[in-house]
């Protein structure tokens, strides 16, 4: 019988690990203020492509909301800063984080950043890129609670996976195959998914309409 | 030490191996048309505001159907386009329906309704 306990032990041991996420990111500020609400800023893009921005923000929603968070309503808060005079990213991410509790009564804000956004051509293929960075910012206090960076290219083999992650990625893939045929827009709803799901090592963590959160 | 001794360990270890990771793959929300909606909303090429807001109803309609909750966003957003039509009084209606089912909006659909009167032109 001790072989048994010792292959058990073993297997037990290869169980509790297997689903270990090493966490390396410091998350005790993110911890401490539990945000419940994210106020999504249009993205700056660093890339030649003027879609980047607004192609990147109409799918923010869905990792986000999923992971349990109430997220505003891109297109309306896009809308308010319209109004407000406010038209480039780079101006609406200068805003005072005092400023944007006040008129969204959010508790966190998310500024994203599009490093890479569209299709290089090579002779025999062509590969598009969607590569973004993202910082997660507490708007009663200022402070940076979470960062992270996300990549994702036409040219990957196979995504589908049996991970919340992967199957996330199927859903936002099958979301747009039926409506549009748009390589960059596709690619980038899947870097969204990659930068702003929750439960992968270093990603941000669940919120409170999730029934994972607190467990992470 | 019997053999089917190391079976069931091995099967009770597979079993917990595959149920450790999954967690609750059923999706919070009722997605359809809501993101690919605000991708049309910002494109000038695309969908008219009423095809728009069409593509809304009806994805609310199911979700009612179906018991499912629609996403953050989504009224307000519908109240977005119907402010663009000129329906103003469907357009608080739907602010309203926003703060409702997410108290988290609170102070910007107030907002919306109140301070920034036809500010959403």
């Amino acid at each position: 019988m001790n072989r048994f306990a010792g292959i058990f032990a073993l297997l037990m041991a290869l169980v509790m690990t297997g689903c270990a996420t090493p966490k390396s990111y410091d998350y005790t500020a993110y911890k401490q203020s539990r945000p419940k609400s994210i106020l999504v800023l249009p993205p700056q893009n660093h890339s030649p492509d003027v879609k980047a921005t607004y192609s990147m923000l109409s799918q923010v929603t869905f990792p986000l909301a999923e992971s349990g968070y109430y997220v505003f309503p891109v297109a309306v808060v896009d809308e308010t800063f319209r109004q407000n005079g406010l038209t480039e990213p780079a101006d609406i991410h200068a805003v005072a984080p005092a400023k944007l509790r006040q008129i969204f009564g959010a508790d966190a804000a998310l500024y994203i950043d599009i490093k890479d956004y569209g299709t290089s051509y090579m002779v025999l293929s062509s590969n598009t890129v969607v590569t973004a960075d993202a910082k997660l910012v507490d708007l009663k206090t200022g402070q940076l609670l979470w960062s992270g960076t996300a990549t994702a290219s036409s040219g990957e083999q196979d995504t589908s996976s049996s991970s919340l992650v992967g199957m996330m990625v199927q859903a936002v893939v099958n979301q747009i195959a039926h409506t549009i045929t748009d390589k960059g827009h596709e690619i980038a709803g899947i870097t969204s998914v990659r930068l702003l799901s929750a439960g992968h090592p270093n990603g941000i963590l669940f919120g409170p309409k999730s029934p994972a959160y607190g467990k992470d | 030490m019997n053999f089917s001794g190391i079976k069931k360990a091995v099967i009770l270890s597979g079993i917990l191996l595959m149920t450790a990771c999954t967690s609750g793959p059923k999706p919070l929300y009722n997605w359809q048309a809501y993101q690919p909606n605000v991708y049309d909303y910002f494109q000038t090429d695309a969908s008219s505001t009423d095809e728009q807001i069409h593509a809304l109803e009806v994805n609310i309609q199911e979700a009612t159907a179906k018991s499912t909750a629609v996403p953050p966003g989504m009224h307000a957003h519908l109240g977005l386009l119907y402010a663009k039509a000129g329906r103003q009084g469907q357009a608080k209606e739907q602010f309203g329906i926003e703060k409702q089912l997410f108290p988290e909006s609170a102070s910007f659909m107030d907002f919306l309704l109140t301070q920034n009167k036809g500010a959403l032109k």
